[in-house]
Parts: C-alpha cells; structure tokens; sequence
C-alpha cells in the first residue's frame, strides 16, 4: 500500500463497514458459519438474490468507477503512470473516476448511486453483499478471470456460497521491517517487536490504527494458546485486554507510531526506528534510498489486505462495467497497478510484465506465504471465529482500546 | 441608538422623495432604510447572524445534542436515545483525562513559547525599525503563512531527527535534538502559530504612542519600568487576542502531534480516529466538548480584557 | 518613530534587533530546508541530501492534480472570501454604529468559528451538511465552511477602520439627500477600502492553507491544495514534488503581498488582524 494514509483510514473505513454487515446479519437471526472465515459465506449472513449478467453487450460508453487513490490512474498525476486510456481507446467506455479514503465512504457513495464499479476492501465487500448494493458477477464473461490465483477465488471477502461478487484485484502483506546493520541478530518472529526490555527499546515503531490490535493478538495466538485465540479479528473481552496489556508493554518501548511511508522512510533513514511493522513498498522505498533494510513475513504469519472490484446491483452500463473488470486484472493493467499501489497482482500473468523481481518482492502466487496472512476484516460483534457463547469486541472498542494503549 | 443615525434620521431628503416619485425601488427600499434604523441595522445584521447562526451555530448544536446519543454497534448508525453513557466514559477512563490534560499543558506552552518571541519582534518592529523596514518586517513575518502547514510540519520533522540540523546545532551548544515527542510537538507548533502572535502585538503596539514612550523617559523612568508600566499593559489585549489563535490552533491540532509527537496522541487525535475510523459520531462530540468548554471559559476571560476587539 | 528610539536604551535596541534577527533565522530556516529539498535526489529527503536533482521540478510542471488543486483552492478562497467580504463588512456597520441588546453575543459568535478548535468546526459542520440540511460534501460545502470562520477577519479590519474614521462624511452625505445605498457607495465604501483589502487577504490566506475544517467538508472529489499535499505527501514518488509546490506557493505568495501594497497601505491592516 503506497498511501497509508489511506491504507489506514481505510481499514478503519472498512472496519466500520464491515462491523455493520456481518453484525447486521446477525441480528437478522442467520447463524455465523462455524469456519473460520476460510470458506464461502464464512460471516454468516443471506446474500439477496439478484441476477447476474448473462452477457457482455456493446459499451455504454462511459463508466463511473469508485477506487482508492492509485487504482485508476490516467496520466494526471504522473503521465507515465496511465492504465485508463487504454481502456477507453479499446472500449470506447469514458472512464469517470471518484476516489475515496475510507471503506466507510465507499459505502456511502455506493449506496448514493450514481456508480457502476467499486474496488472494495475485505469489509467494505461482505457489507455491499449482503445490503443488496452489488450483484454476483458472471466470472464466465470475464476472460481474463481465468487467470488469477485460484487461491484468491471464492474467498469469504469476495464471494458467498461459491458464488463470486467481484474480481480479485490484488493482496498485500504486513511484514516486519528491520535496519540490517543495527538489529542484530536478525529477527524471524514478531517477538522483535513485542517482547519486554527489547535491546531496541525507544527505536521500534508500529502501524498507527486500531487494526493493529490484530497484529498484538496473531502474535498472542502463538505464545499464549491458553487465551484460545483462533482469529486475530475476532476476540472476546478478556483476549482484547490481553492484547491490550501486551500493546500497552509494547507502548512503552515505541519511538513512534506510523502511518504514512514517508513517516516511516524516513525514521528507518535516520535511525530514529530500526525494527518494526511495515509494508513491501516501503522496505522497497528505502531500499532504494540505499537505507539497510529489510522486510521479512515472520514466522506466526502477518496480518494482510486483499481488494475486490464489484459491480454495483443500480448500475446503467454494466457492459463497460463488465468490461472495465477485465481490463483491470489483465496482465498489462494489473501489472501496472500492483507495481504504482506496491502490492501483489491478482492475475500471475502480469510477473511476465511488470518490472523484472516484482513478483517476487511481493510473492505473488506464493501459496504458502498467503495462506499465513490473516486479511484485514472487521471485527464485529458476532465472533468471526464461529463461537456463539461469547460476545466479542467490535471495532469501536477496539478503537477506544487503541486510545488507551496510546494512553 | 447610535446619535448619527437619530440625527440623519430626523432631517428631510429632498433627493429622497424625489427618487420616490421617480419610483425606483432601490431609492425606495433606501429610503425605508434610512428612515428606520432599526430596519436598517436589521438589514446589516440580519444575513450574518442568519448565516453564522443557521449554518455555524446550528450545526454545533447539533452537533451537542449528537454527544447525547449513542451508537447502534449492530448497524453503527446513531441511536437517538437520549444518555450520558459518552460522557461517562469520558469521565471514568482516565486515559482521557490524562490525554485531556495534556492537550491543555501543549496549548498553553506553545501560547508561552509564541509570546516570548513575539514580544521582542513586534516591539521592534513597531519602535525602533524604519517605516520601510517596518513593511519589509511584516512581510518577512506573513510569508511563511503561505507555506503550506504540513510542508512546513514535515520541515520540523526532518530537522529533529537524529542527525538531523536541530541534533547538528545542538551538538555546539551539548544538547541532543528533542527527537519526536511532545518537545518537538511544542516547538512546532509555536513555529507555526508565530505569525498569529506577532501581528496582534505589532498592531498593539504601533497604536501606543511614541509621546507615551517619550513622557515616561522624560519623567526618568528606565527602559525596564516603562515596558513594564506603559508598554506591558498597553499591549496585553493584543496579547489575549494572539493567544486566541495560538491556544484554540493547538487545542485542536491531531495533524502536527501525529508528524513529530511520537507515539503520543492529543484531543484532537481522539475525536479525529472516533469520527473518522471507528464513525462513532457520538463519542467524538462528546470528546468535542473539552476543547469548546475550555475555549469558552478562555474567551469569557479574554472579553474582560477587552482582547476580543483585538482579534 | 525616530523620537522613539531615543527612549530605549541602546543596549536595549540591540537586544531587540538581535532577537528579531535570531527569529526571523527560526522562521525562515525550515523554508529554506523545503527549497533545499525540492532538489533533493532523495525521494524521502533523506537530510542531508546526497545529490540534487531538478526530477521533481520537471515532474510537478506535468503534474496535473496539482494544478487541478490550486484552481480548486483559489476558487474556493476567491468565493469564500468575496462571502465573508461582504457578511463581515456588514456586521462590523451594525455593531459600530448601533448599540443593542446582544451586541457581545455577536461579535463573540463571529469570533466563535475561528476560535473554536478546527476538528470541532469540522465535524459539526460535516455532521450538520450531510444529516440536517442533506448536502452532498463538495465545493459548496467547502466554501460555506471557509466563508464560516473567514468572516471574523473582515470584521475585525472593518471595525477597527470605522471605529477610526467615524461617521461624519457618511452624515454629510445623507444630508446632502444620497441615499443609504450611494452613501454606501460613494462615501463609506472608499474609506474601507484597504481595510477591505487587509481583511479580504488574511481570509484569502486562511482559507488557502486550511486543512482541518476542509478534511471534513470536502467531497472526495474535490481537492482543494492542501488536501491534495496530505494525500500526496505519503505517495511514493510524489512526495517530492509537494516540495516543490510549496516553493512555488512561497513564491506566488508575492502576488497577493503586491497587489495588498498596490491597493492600500495594507500593512498596518494587514496587522490589524
């Protein structure tokens, strides 16, 4: 993620959001799945039955896309970094886009109307879902849907029962940074970053957002089995406060919190914080700024994002839509907006395009290396883990908690 | 009743009823106008009051009834039933209190800070430079103004790191740079309200006249005691007015902490990651409340002084 | 002013002309690191810079968001200010020449915008656009708000200017039978005027740089400059270049300065804030 401005309101956005969905759902009386968020439907709620297009038709002419910034680019903010006039010279479809900084927006504008194509979130989705505001897409009409990572498909954020709402656009991970000539020995668990009278004490930094209490509580879920943690976004009082508790040690060890790349670049630049959370496109940034760093996965997994576009239920040009969805994740297209975002691409055909070693800095198509993330979702109510006798804390505790482990 | 208008009032207007035979209604609405003050002052007030007062006040008011209600952890709608569960939060958790506090402890320094250096400034400015110098001064003082606030916070940023051209310069006088924290968040922000202090005290002080200055020195006092009995109180209401800006800018800053604070938050950052992260709309007004609270008992204290007609 | 400088000591003098020195040295070393920096090869201006580049120059004369968001900021300062021109003008007439009950509320609520903290103006604001009155945030929205906490300084400029000036030419042309509005326009307008321009440019200047009040009122399309620097600032590859445009801001800056200088003496009541 290049704008963590962005990134984190968006999370935040999209915590919201999704708190509304899944809890709404609940409340609805639909039992949560007993999977772990693995599977279809995993949130547990009834999806409305809307038809799906049954074939690509002639273009509209123009589509109306909701993106987070740097999704759609066409040249205005740098003329080398243009996917979108392309599209329009193929499809004669006149891309409009409106960009927004939250999930929580998103959602608004998509329930405004007025828009045919979003990118959504892992919890923005789920929320689009089940209120109706976008339909099940016909992945048989998208010809290059064929190519993505079938790990990515039929994924709990982008599809009900086997049913797909949107196209994978591309994923990320959480990773630990670290300055190679300071922290010594290297680190290979988040334990660098959590355990108490670290030999880095007042040098370690961490992502600025409530959603980082996940990254406390994946990392509780390996050292202490005994609190039962099963999902690092769904947990009940007494395993919020223990994360909390471990926030609050960790707290006094922080030279700051971050939330931006610049902000980070430059505090590993100077040497004002040398270990820390982090993501692939910064530890590219600085290291290509020649600052000794480097970004690993650790060992317990990370904490990750994964984004959809979905195809709005109101929309007037569903051909460009439908249309706008292929050329996104077409080798040329997602090549070129996983590399200007710094994420992985969703389609393994665009390594062939993008930049020589850019698969490989964000391992895309590494099974293995995805399977250890937990993708950012909002906790809710309604435990995510399936548990039916507890009540687990929402995201606006886990906001109030984050205020408190900032103190 | 202000005794211009009373005057005028009474006498006659030739012109005035001529133009009413010519019927042209601007003439007429004019004369109207000018025969009832009262309808005149109602024509100059009116669309002020009614925009401040529709679309500032109002929307604070509801912004306050907003802190009474709740939010639905279902849905994250708003739930308009009436409680105090927000402000009881506010008041048991003592991380607020404590976060509270700080805010207040960062807006008065910065206020301090920003006095101290723009006494001697303005001073200098309004007393001893020329009048030409006096212009180039004033520009010299606006122009960071037009810099935008987060370059110009980014800029701090940079020379507080380690390394940085605060660790450089503090190296010749033995200190260590601040690093990020709330140090750094005071001088910041000082750095960027500066200009707001200045100019009030500038303009205090140009209004004091040099013959007062003069007298004082005549009647033997010092340079010491003529500040202190002549200038000092002359310029305090230019003071309180600054201090309005540097104050209520500070209160309420969740950018500047978040760029060179470290790991600490203010008030700000609350209400800013209430309302825009977690859209709970009635915790955060309910938060909203400590800087406004705070802000008006300032400036009921500040009008004592005279200082609002100085802002 | 020269008889002055006869009343300070000398050794007192200096004190005040080697402080002020020293803070202008304060006030214009961070401005100068942004000059530095709009050259500096690094993309995260790793200090101090290892090589200069002119990249982000060239890169920002082609960068059309950036444009895009100072049309969008002056217009928005432009509108606002012409706003808060003409409601401040008129409260300041009323509260000079009328004495009425409330007369302390008003000039407190006309203060109040400003003096309350920026967040506060701006959820309140954003609270009340999109659930009381059900606008859509975007340029509108944006300007009521800066119209909002501008007026206060007009009002102040224009009151300190009729406080000063007084009402006798204005009665004298009413005698004369002009009426209220050519009186207005002939006679009260032209002694207000650099009080105008004074107060017209410090809303023009505040509303230019806010980013509190304009993060909550804006609509995600619009960008007004300092939006569109807080969303750029944390682009890789973009940083840069929001150096770049504050230099060139500090730069432009002499316009407004010039054309205040032109008009008015507009220094004292540019200080007359």
């Amino acid at each position: 993620m290049t704008h963590r401005k962005v990134r984190r309101s968006r999370i935040a956005a999209a915590c919201a959001a999704l708190t509304l969905i899944t809890a709404g759902a609940a409340a609805c009386g639909t039992e949560s799945g007993d999977d772990d968020g693995g599977s279809d439907g995993g949130a547990g709620f009834t999806a409305p039955d809307l038809p799906q297009l049954e074939e690509i038709g002639e273009g509209e002419g123009e589509v109306n896309i909701l993106a987070w910034p740097g999704y759609v680019e066409d040249g205005s903010t740098d003329p080398a970094v243009d996917w979108v006039t392309p599209f329009e010279e193929e499809t004669g479809c006149q891309v409009n886009v409106k960009t927004f900084g939250t999930s929580d927006e998103a959602v608004n504008l998509v329930k405004g109307g007025g828009y045919d194509v979003v990118s959504a979130s892992g919890d923005a989705s789920l929320r689009l879902i089940a209120a109706g505001d976008v339909e099940p897409v016909n992945v048989d009409l998208i010809e290059n849907y064929a190519d993505v990572y079938d790990f990515l498909k039929e994924r709990d954020w982008n599809s009900v029962d086997g049913q797909m709402y949107g196209v994978p656009h591309g994923y990320g991970a959480n990773l630990l940074m670290y300055r190679t000539d300071i922290v010594d020995p290297a680190p290979t668990s988040w334990s660098a970053v959590f355990e108490e009278d670290s030999p880095y004490a007042g040098k370690i930094t961490a992502y600025d957002s409530p959603i980082y209490i996940a990254d406390a509580a994946l990392y509780l879920m390996n050292t202490q089995p005994d609190l039962g943690i099963e999902n690092p976004y769904a947990l009940d009082e007494d395993q919020l406060a223990a994360a909390v508790d471990l926030l609050k040690q960790q707290r006094e060890q922080i030279s700051e919190y971050w939330s931006d790349y610049l902000k980070e670049v430059q505090a590993f630049t100077t040497g004002d914080s040398v270990v820390g959370t982090t993501w692939q496109v910064i530890a590219n940034v600085a290291q290509g700024e020649n600052v000794p760093v480097e970004a690993i996965l650790p060992d317990e997994g990370s904490t990750g994002w994964s984004d959809t576009w979905m195809v709005t239920t109101e929309s007037e040009n569903k051909n460009c839509a439908y249309m706008w969805l292929n050329h996104i994740i077409s080798p040329e297209a997602n090549a070129a907006v996983s590399e200007y975002f710094g994420e992985a691409p969703a389609n393994p055909k665009a390594c062939d395009i993008a930049s020589e070693g850019h698969c490989e800095t964000y391992n895309a198509g590494d099974e293995e290396f995805a399977e250890k993330l937990w993708y950012w979702t909002t906790p809710v109510e309604d435990c995510l883990d399936g548990r039916t006798d507890v009540k687990c804390t929402d995201y606006g505790a886990w906001t109030q908690a984050w205020t408190e482990v900032k103190g | 009743m202000n005794s211009a208008a009373e005057g005028t009032a009474a006498r006659p207007h030739l012109l005035a009823r001529f133009g009413r035979a010519a019927g042209g209604l601007p003439r007429r609405v004019s004369t109207v106008l000018h025969r009832h003050p009262r309808l005149r002052l109602g024509f100059l007030l009116g669309p002020p009051m009614l925009w401040l007062g529709v679309a500032y006040l109002g929307a604070l008011g509801a912004l306050f009834i907003t802190a009474f209600w709740g939010q639905n952890p279902f849905t994250g709608d708003v739930v308009r039933e009436w409680n105090l569960d927000n402000f009881r939060t506010l008041w048991e958790s003592e991380v607020y209190r404590k976060i509270a506090f700080r805010t207040l402890g960062i807006a008065a320094l910065v206020t301090v800070v920003d006095i101290v250096i723009a006494f001697p400034v303005a001073l200098y400015m309004a007393k001893i430079a020329s009048p030409r110098l006096q212009r180039i001064l004033v520009i010299a003082v606006l122009t960071p103004l037009w810099a935008s606030y987060l370059v110009k916070a980014y800029a701090w940023r940079i020379m507080m790191s380690e390394g940085g051209i605060v660790d450089d310069l503090g190296g010749f006088l033995g200190l260590d740079t601040p690093g990020y924290g709330l140090a750094a968040t005071v001088i910041t922000l000082a750095y960027l309200w500066l200009p707001f202090m200045i100019l009030p005290i500038y303009a205090g002080l140009e209004r004091l006249p040099d013959s007062m200055l003069e007298a004082s020195m005549d009647l033997g006092a010092k340079t010491g005691p003529t500040l202190r009995r002549i200038v000092l109180p002359t310029v305090f209401p230019a003071v309180v007015a600054g201090s309005i800006f540097t104050f209520s800018l500070s209160l309420g800053d969740y950018i500047t902490v978040r760029i060179v604070g470290g790991a600490n938050q203010m008030l700000g950052n609350v209400v800013y990651d209430n309302v825009g992260a977690a859209n709970n709309l009635p915790f955060a007004a309910a938060v909203a409340t400590i800087p406004v609270v705070i802000m008006l008992v300032y400036l009921a204290a500040a009008r004592r002084t005279g200082a609002l007609e100085n802002v | 002013m020269r008889s002055t400088s006869t009343a300070m000591s000398p050794a007192f003098k200096m004190t005040l002309r080697v402080l002020t020195a020293l803070a202008l040295v304060v006030i214009y070393v961070p401005l100068l690191l942004v000059v530095v920096n709009s050259f500096n090869a690094s993309q995260t201006f790793a200090w101090p810079p290892s090589d200069l580049t002119l990249e982000w120059w060239r890169k920002a004369a082609d960068s059309e968001g950036a444009k895009d968001a100072i049309v969008t900021s002056v217009q928005v300062a432009l509108i606002a200010s012409a706003i808060s021109l003409v409601l401040g003008t008129m409260a300041a007439m009323a509260l000079q020449r009328y004495r009425f009950f409330g007369r302390d509320t008003v000039s407190l609520l006309i203060i109040l915008p400003i003096a309350l903290p920026g967040i506060v103006t701006g959820i309140a604001l954003n609270n009340a656009f999109r659930t009381v009155f059900g606008l859509d945030l975007g340029f509108l929205t944006i300007v009521v708000a800066h119209a909002t906490f501008c007026i206060v300084t007009v009002f102040n400029n224009v009151l300190a200017r009729l406080r000063r000036v007084g009402t006798n030419l204005e009665e004298a042309s009413a005698d004369l039978g002009a009426s209220t509005f050519t009186t207005f326009r002939l006679v009260t307008f032209p002694m207000m005027r650099s009080a105008l321009i004074a107060g017209g440019l410090l809303a023009f200047a505040l509303s230019f740089d806010e980013i509190i009040v304009t993060t909550f009122t804006a609509g995600p399309q619009e960008q007004t400059l300092p939006i569109w620097i807080f969303n750029n600032l944390f682009r890789p590859n973009q940083a840069p270049i929001v150096n770049v445009v504050a230099v060139v801001l500090i730069l432009l800056s002499v316009i407004p300065i010039w054309i205040s200088q032109k008009l008015a003496g507009a220094t004292d009541g540019l200080a007359g804030r």
